[in-house]
């Protein structure tokens, strides 16, 4: 029979890098049902018969967070056979803290003691036998980063699921704490399995609300156990949860006292610290936070993306594509088949993955920030700017991201735990202008404000604006709307990158990226090569004779409030969501002007017959709000895991957008005409 | 006093830890429970959050959260 192990642990404790070694490349990575919670497994490297469930990274198992909840409805409904404990050596106690909580669950524990290496290098000393005994788990010391250790705890691992061995001692309370338990596991005996009565009685007298829904306990037995709380607790004068918790750390300071010895004295500088002093330092923070910044971005996006641009481009167009047509043409295929193929799918599929070697670099540098341990920094340096409007610290990196592309920007959202902070970031990142919508902009400048140098750069000002009145009105509405976010953040220690893991977690962004948002592209781009070179009767005409114009000619009138009512200009706005830049080459098309950029004179001259200034610079208003590229889109559906948010998302904005366009050619044509 | 006026640099013990419900929970989950010591390491450059030592590793709070944990000086 397959056997089931689950790998539980603190986040930062290298849990991760574990799961890699013990399941080598083979894994299955999905969500649990119905929650944004990632869902990793993945079978033993050497035997293929046992499975690995990575759990999330938690600290605790209380019911306040997603991840917790997940942990603990998997741990007593899934009847994992064996669980794995990664515990992180150099901070013990509060890696143990949720051991103790493991143990209480009845299912046997074995405990990973990770970073062994670095209790060493500090010349820091751990009885393990004693601390095995103490708490009566199997220890194994390991170290993902020298690979020491995996072997045996493949091992020990088997050999404790083969003998159904290794119930941990559980924590132990004050006598009268213990004697509430005691009397609670009496009321419940039966009401659930023997060996996780402990467990349920804990929970109980914490007034876990999931675990009181979840029970089938008679009226009578909840009011005893509310009484015996109570009383206990004014006795206390400490909430029950705040007792528990307590009581917890009380008994794991003992066991680490005894079986724990620190070869540094308290109060110096570990070369962590020294780190830390520097990079948040008061003055300093800000400016080092900025440089590091701009060098990812100068890297990922101008130097490594543009260099790579070319090649794909070339590859794409000229190689595939040229290639490709002389085939098709050459065995009879269609003109009709030849123009989707080559101009729809491949041409569209190709401008996407123009993107991809940009977001590996920038996920490469997300990755390497994260395993170092600066994003937890960064989150602390810019929570109290982010707060203000509803956001956390940890919403920064997305949006600066968003000023190259939308698509990595969205995607980096993954970093936020909260899932309302990671929904609304998603939702207003794409506000900030990304590389694409600059040629849109660049054209109606050259052509409406040659000389106003202030046009382009007040639409990043816009952006950041429209952030924060979105991000201040979404906090109002009753999705958005609650208790902000615990703050309550661990600051992990610098250490050296693992460069497997860093590019582990590359690729599996970079994959998904592709995978996904790849399939949507290819659709959409199909879609609207056949809108835009077939008339209704399917006969292949003109751009001007199409259906997309003829869709262009229905929008167009909700368009004339906004003062840009022309077909050519809804056709311009529909061709946008498939890339933003398309914008401009649309224009070429529907004017009969060819493939044209954003600088020709004739195009400059020709747009002029459809905006007045104001108007134009509505239209740049509304290109700037407006749903994002199908890209972005997709990658939008991959990041919110519902098709309802996503929609929620695009019809935000493109309100939003509505409503600002309005606003500008409403007011603006008041003002100035 | 409260943790949220403890300046940087000073070592504090815990006395209570106010409130309920998520946030507090968490708090206490991380190790900040009664009778435990910590140390104020620094103020974010922008006057929040704090970060303080508690059981030999770093924790971020914000301030308003800190003002609910009661400390007490020199033990």
């Amino acid at each position: 029979m397959a056997h089931t192990i689950a790998l539980a642990g603190n986040p930062n404790s290298g849990k991760t890098s574990l799961f890699n070694e013990l399941t080598g490349s083979t894994q299955y990575v999905g969500n649990w049902p119905g929650v944004t919670v990632e869902k990793k497994e993945g079978y033993i490297k050497s035997d293929r018969k046992h499975m690995i469930v990575d759990l999330p990274g938690i600290y605790s198992l209380s019911p306040y967070t997603l991840e917790e909840v997940v942990t603990r409805d998997f741990l007593l409904d899934g009847k994992p056979d064996l669980i794995i404990n990664v515990v992180d050596a150099t901070n013990l106690e509060r890696n143990l803290y949720l051991t103790t909580q493991l143990i209480e669950t009845g299912i046997p524990v074995l405990i990973a003691l990770n970073m062994m290496d670095i209790i060493e290098k500090n010349g820091d000393q751990i009885d393990v036998k004693q601390l095995s005994g103490q708490l009566g788990c199997p220890i194994v010391e390991t170290s993902a980063v020298t690979r020491k250790g995996i072997k045996e705890l493949i091992k020990t691992a088997i050999s404790l699921i083969e003998i159904a061995e290794g119930v941990g001692k559980t924590a132990t309370f004050s006598t009268p704490v213990e004697k509430v338990i005691a009397a609670i596991i009496t009321l419940i005996e039966g009401v659930v399995p023997p060996e996780t009565l402990r467990w349920y009685a804990i929970k109980l007298f914490e007034r876990d609300e999931k675990v009181l829904h979840r029970l089938p306990l008679s009226d009578e037995i909840h009011h005893q156990i509310a009484t015996q709380t109570e009383k206990l607790e004014t006795e206390l004068d400490d909430s029950a949860e705040s007792i528990i918790t307590n009581e917890r750390y009380e008994y794991l300071t003992e066991i680490t006292n005894r079986c724990h010895r620190r070869a540094r004295k308290e109060g110096t500088l570990s070369h962590s610290d020294t780190i830390d002093r520097i990079v948040t330092n008061r003055f300093l923070a800000l400016p080092i936070f900025f440089l590091i910044m701009w060098g990812i971005y100068a890297v990922s996006i101008q130097g490594v993306g543009d260099l790579f641009i070319g090649w794909i481009e070339w590859f794409f167009g000229d190689l595939i594509g040229a290639n490709l047509a002389l085939l098709l043409e050459s065995i009879g295929t269609s003109e009709w088949l030849v123009g989707l193929v080559v101009d729809g799918i491949i041409a569209g599929v190709g401008s996407v993955l123009t993107f991809v070697p940009q977001m590996m670099i920038l996920f490469f540098f997300l990755s390497l920030m994260e395993d170092v341990g600066y994003m937890a920094r960064v989150a602390f340096i810019m929570d109290r700017i982010f707060r203000k409007f509803g956001l956390s610290g940890k919403s920064f990196i997305p949006m600066l991201i968003g000023t190259g592309c939308s698509v990595p920007a969205i995607m980096a959202s993954r970093t936020i735990e909260n899932q309302r902070d990671r929904r609304m970031t998603v939702m207003l990142t794409p506000f900030i202008p990304c590389g694409a919508k600059l040629p849109v902009f660049a054209l109606l400048v050259g052509a409406f404000f040659p000389h106003s140098s202030w046009i382009a750069p007040s639409m990043y000002l816009l952006g950041i604006l429209a952030v924060i009145v979105s991000g201040i009105m979404l906090k109002k509405t009753k999705a958005f709307a609650g208790d902000p976010a615990p703050f309550v953040m661990e600051l992990p220690s610098y250490h050296i990158p693992r460069l497997k893991s860093v590019a582990i977690h590359m690729w599996d962004r970079g994959k998904q990226f592709i995978k996904k948002a790849g399939t949507i592209i290819a659709v959409a781009s199909a879609g609207i090569w056949v809108l835009q070179s077939t008339s209704f009767s399917f006969e292949l005409v003109e751009a001007q004779e199409s259906m997309l114009a003829d869709l262009g000619r229905f929008i167009a009138p909700l368009f004339t409030p906004l003062g840009f009512g022309s077909w050519e200009v809804a056709v311009a706005t529909i061709t946008g969501l498939l890339a933003k830049e398309t914008i401009v080459a649309t224009f070429g098309i529907v004017l009969g002007l060819g493939n044209v950029t954003e600088g020709d004179p004739t195009l400059l001259a020709s747009i002029g017959a459809f905006f007045t200034p104001v108007s134009a610079y509505a239209f740049m208003v509304f290109t700037l709000f407006a749903a994002p590229c199908a890209a972005a889109i997709g990658a939008t559906r991959r990041e919110m895991q519902s098709a309802r948010w996503t929609w929620a998302a695009i019809l935000f904005q493109t309100g939003f957008a509505y409503i600002a366009a309005l606003l500008v050619n409403q007011i603006g044509s008041l003002l100035f005409l | 006093m409260t943790l949220g006026e403890v300046r940087p640099g000073e070592t504090v013990v815990v006395r209570k830890v106010g409130g309920v419900g998520p946030t507090m929970r968490r708090i206490m989950d991380m190790g900040i429970t009664k009778g435990c010591q910590l140390h104020v390491r620094k103020v974010a450059p922008l006057g929040d959050p704090i970060e303080v030592t508690v059981r030999g590793y770093e924790l971020s709070l914000r301030k308003a959260d800190a003002t609910q944990i009661t400390v007490e000086k020199n033990v």
